[in-house]
């Protein structure tokens, strides 16, 4: 088992057919995971061949899931369409929605979580500006390496995607049961929270490895997380403790302003509950490789 | 992007909101022309991105054209904190009877919007949070709902406006939503909101930040762009669809993705306090599947910056092929030879990933004595630094 997403997942994708969308859709099927089709409304109809195998593009979410029974989407259509095709399948009642596209508006961001939450969160979203969720072995929906390491029993939750796959090189001989990218964007629609609670709960992972970096306070709210309500070891990386404050580096979120998100007060707020904070990568693999041996 | 002042003014002008007549000057003359149009007493501050400019001596009262364009030489070219005022924002002044606050926000933790207003005003509001909190009131506002005409009363009754200037709070607040929403701003900052002794309600001063991953549907955000004070490193690199930032050290530092190539900015520095305190010369993310020519391109910049005096590479391909750096590394090298620059820095670097072995016998290939393969991103940075600490 893992959390989210399982090799029983039917994974549909909004955007098969542009480039980003049929390069990974292709990398996707490579890895394992059963995609069921693909969804472009001025391509109803047709089939795309990825390598010999033929998916059926549908009109709209729905139609893909009453035809197919998908129950998770992967969402690469341009930043001005995103907001569109997340409503679009938070309407259609999907289980999960993983936005990989990278330069959302936060106001479109903002609109479509307001618009989950009036429907209830029936739909979990992991995005936007992430780089999606892999459970070793299973499947793999987004745009993770699906080569770098095996099944295992780490669970790992990050902000960057990058980071994610150094993190899973360096313990790949362990394994792990699902990665989450959860993205760098100031709105987000799954935390380190969420991923902590379903690690917590899943009988399969047995440790988790968490990566955080400057900007926001996410890490310090997962720190109060975990204190109340998480059993397992916890193991965490920031980065950023050098990024000089007002300078966004790179991912949206990514700012320090004024004395609010730097990576010492959260990795404080961390080890205050117990988590061992690795001050490099490699330093953060080595603490989870001890707690893992020590069984 | 966070705005001056005097163009968060022009935006509230623009979006109908009440604010002083004014305009903009960088020079003395400049401030002239103004001072004639606006007539009497005119206040001149400097425009700088940081706080406490009023006891730095950058707000100045004048009065008639002669006094402003003294006032504007004053303060023209002044230092404040680091920053040199290139402009001035000349404004008509106001009869202040009573000052408020009011801003609306991103709230990252709960994932959606803020409404912050306060009747104490005119100071810092997170010390007016923090002595008496009772005055500030903070409304979760709904993404898509907004704010109506009677969310907007909801939050004047709460926050206690006097009755007085009640309706004008409320009408303020809805303008300031819509312009919020319609500049896709991430902050709309206003403090003072202020009542004049004739009761009226003006906004005096304007703090916005707008998002720049709205930039596609606002043409008109790119003019707002500080082009004097963009570093001209950072321009090039933008003109080449690179993420680059400039920093104060020595180790030019190129990686893909930005949270490995933050952790690599870490890495370098904590090398450098064993290496006589070198640090990252820059942060420059080349993306995910990176090309030859993007690597190349990277690589160009980060050289023709003088300080710095080593490179380095640090790339775990996930859907960069580690090839592909490699042969851009290569390729950059070969053109700056070309054009008969000489290069002199070394270069460091780390390939894991997709394709790595592929990569690293292209590097290997190649036989540069300039390229350093180092396997691990620790044992790599500690090179750099070596390196940068030893070098030129």
């Amino acid at each position: 088992m893992a959390i989210w997403l399982t090799k029983d997942s039917k994974v549909i994708v909004q955007g098969m057919t542009g480039s980003e969308g049929s390069k990974h859709t292709r990398r996707m099927l490579a890895a394992g995971t059963n995609v069921v089709g693909g969804v472009n409304p001025r391509k109803a109809g047709q089939t795309v061949d990825f390598a010999g195998t033929e998916l059926p593009v549908f009109a709209s979410v729905a139609d893909a899931m009453a035809q197919t029974g998908a129950d998770v989407t992967v969402i690469f259509v341009p930043p001005q369409f995103t907001k569109g095709a997340v409503v679009e399948a938070i309407d259609a009642g999907i289980d999960l929605a993983v936005v990989i596209t990278e330069g959302v508006p936060v106001h479109d961001t903002a609109a479509f979580w307001a618009y989950n939450v009036a429907k209830g969160e029936r739909t979990r979203i992991i995005g936007p500006n992430c780089p999606g969720i892999a459970s070793p072995g299973a499947s793999n929906a987004g745009i993770i390496p699906a080569d770098i390491t095996g099944t295992g029993r780490i669970g790992l939750v990050s902000k960057s995607g990058t980071l994610t796959y150094q993190m899973m090189y360096e313990l790949r001989d362990i394994g792990f049961s699902t990665c989450v990218g959860i993205g760098g964007d100031p709105i987000i629609g799954t935390t380190h929270i969420d991923a902590l609670a379903a690690f917590e709960a899943d009988p399969d992972t047995d440790a988790i490895v968490m990566i955080g970096e400057i900007g926001g306070d996410a890490e310090e709210r997962a720190a109060e997380f975990i204190k109340a309500n998480v059993t397992k070891p916890v193991v965490g990386y920031i980065a950023g403790f050098t990024a000089p404050p007002g300078k966004t580096m790179g991912h949206a979120g990514a700012i320090i302003s004024g004395s609010a998100g730097t990576a010492d007060a959260k990795k404080d707020a961390l080890e205050a509950v117990g988590v061992k904070v690795g001050k490099t990568p490699t330093e953060t693999a080595k603490l989870m490789r001890e707690i893992m041996s020590a069984g | 992007m966070d705005l001056y002042e005097y163009q968060g003014r022009d935006l509230f002008e623009r979006h109908g909101l009440p604010v002083l007549a004014g305009g903009v000057a960088t020079t003395p003359e400049e401030a002239r022309a103004i001072a004639e149009r606006l007539g009497g007493r005119v206040v001149v501050k400097a425009q700088v991105k940081v706080g406490g400019r009023g006891k730095a001596g950058g707000v100045k009262l004048a009065e008639g054209a002669e006094e402003t364009v003294a006032r504007a030489t004053d303060i023209l070219g002044m230092d404040i904190k680091g920053h040199t005022v290139h402009k001035v924002m000349i404004t008509v002044t106001a009869d202040v009877a009573e000052e408020y606050y009011f801003s609306y926000l991103l709230d990252r933790a709960n994932r959606t919007f803020l409404c912050i207003a306060s009747v104490a005003g005119g100071m810092d509001i997170e010390q007016v949070a923090a002595e008496t909190p009772e005055k500030v009131v903070k409304a979760p506002i709904d993404a898509n709902t907004g704010v109506d005409e009677a969310k907007a009363r909801e939050i004047v009754t709460a926050a206690n406006f006097p009755a007085d200037v009640a309706d004008q709070v409320v009408a303020v607040a809805v303008d300031l939503w819509k312009a919020f929403v319609a500049e896709d701003a991430t902050l709309v900052e206003v403090n003072p909101l202020a009542k004049t002794g004739e009761g009226r309600l003006l906004l005096l001063d304007a703090k916005v930040t707008l998002d720049e991953n709205a930039a596609f549907r606002h043409p008109d955000h790119e003019a707002l762009v500080d082009q004097a004070a963009v570093d001209p490193l950072e321009q090039a690199a933008k003109e080449k669809d690179l993420n680059y930032v400039k920093l104060d050290g020595e180790v030019g530092i190129i990686g893909n993705g930005a949270g490995l190539v933050m952790s690599t900015l870490d890495v370098v520095a904590y090398a450098g306090e064993r290496h006589g305190g070198v640090k990252p010369a820059n942060f420059l993310d080349i993306g995910g599947g990176a090309s030859a020519a993007v690597m190349a391109n990277g690589l160009e910049i980060v050289l023709s910056d003088p300080s710095v005096r080593s490179v380095f590479v640090n790339v775990f391909g996930g859907i960069t092929a580690c090839d592909e750096v490699a042969n851009g590394i290569v390729q950059a090298l070969a053109l700056l030879e070309q054009r008969g620059e000489q290069v002199a820095k070394p270069l460091v670097v780390r390939l894991d990933g997709n394709n790595a072995e592929a990569g690293r016998a292209i590097l290997d290939g190649a036989n540069n004595p300039l390229v350093q393969r180092v396997d691990t991103m620790d044992g790599a940075a500690e090179r750099a630094a070596e390196l940068a600490a030893a070098g030129v």
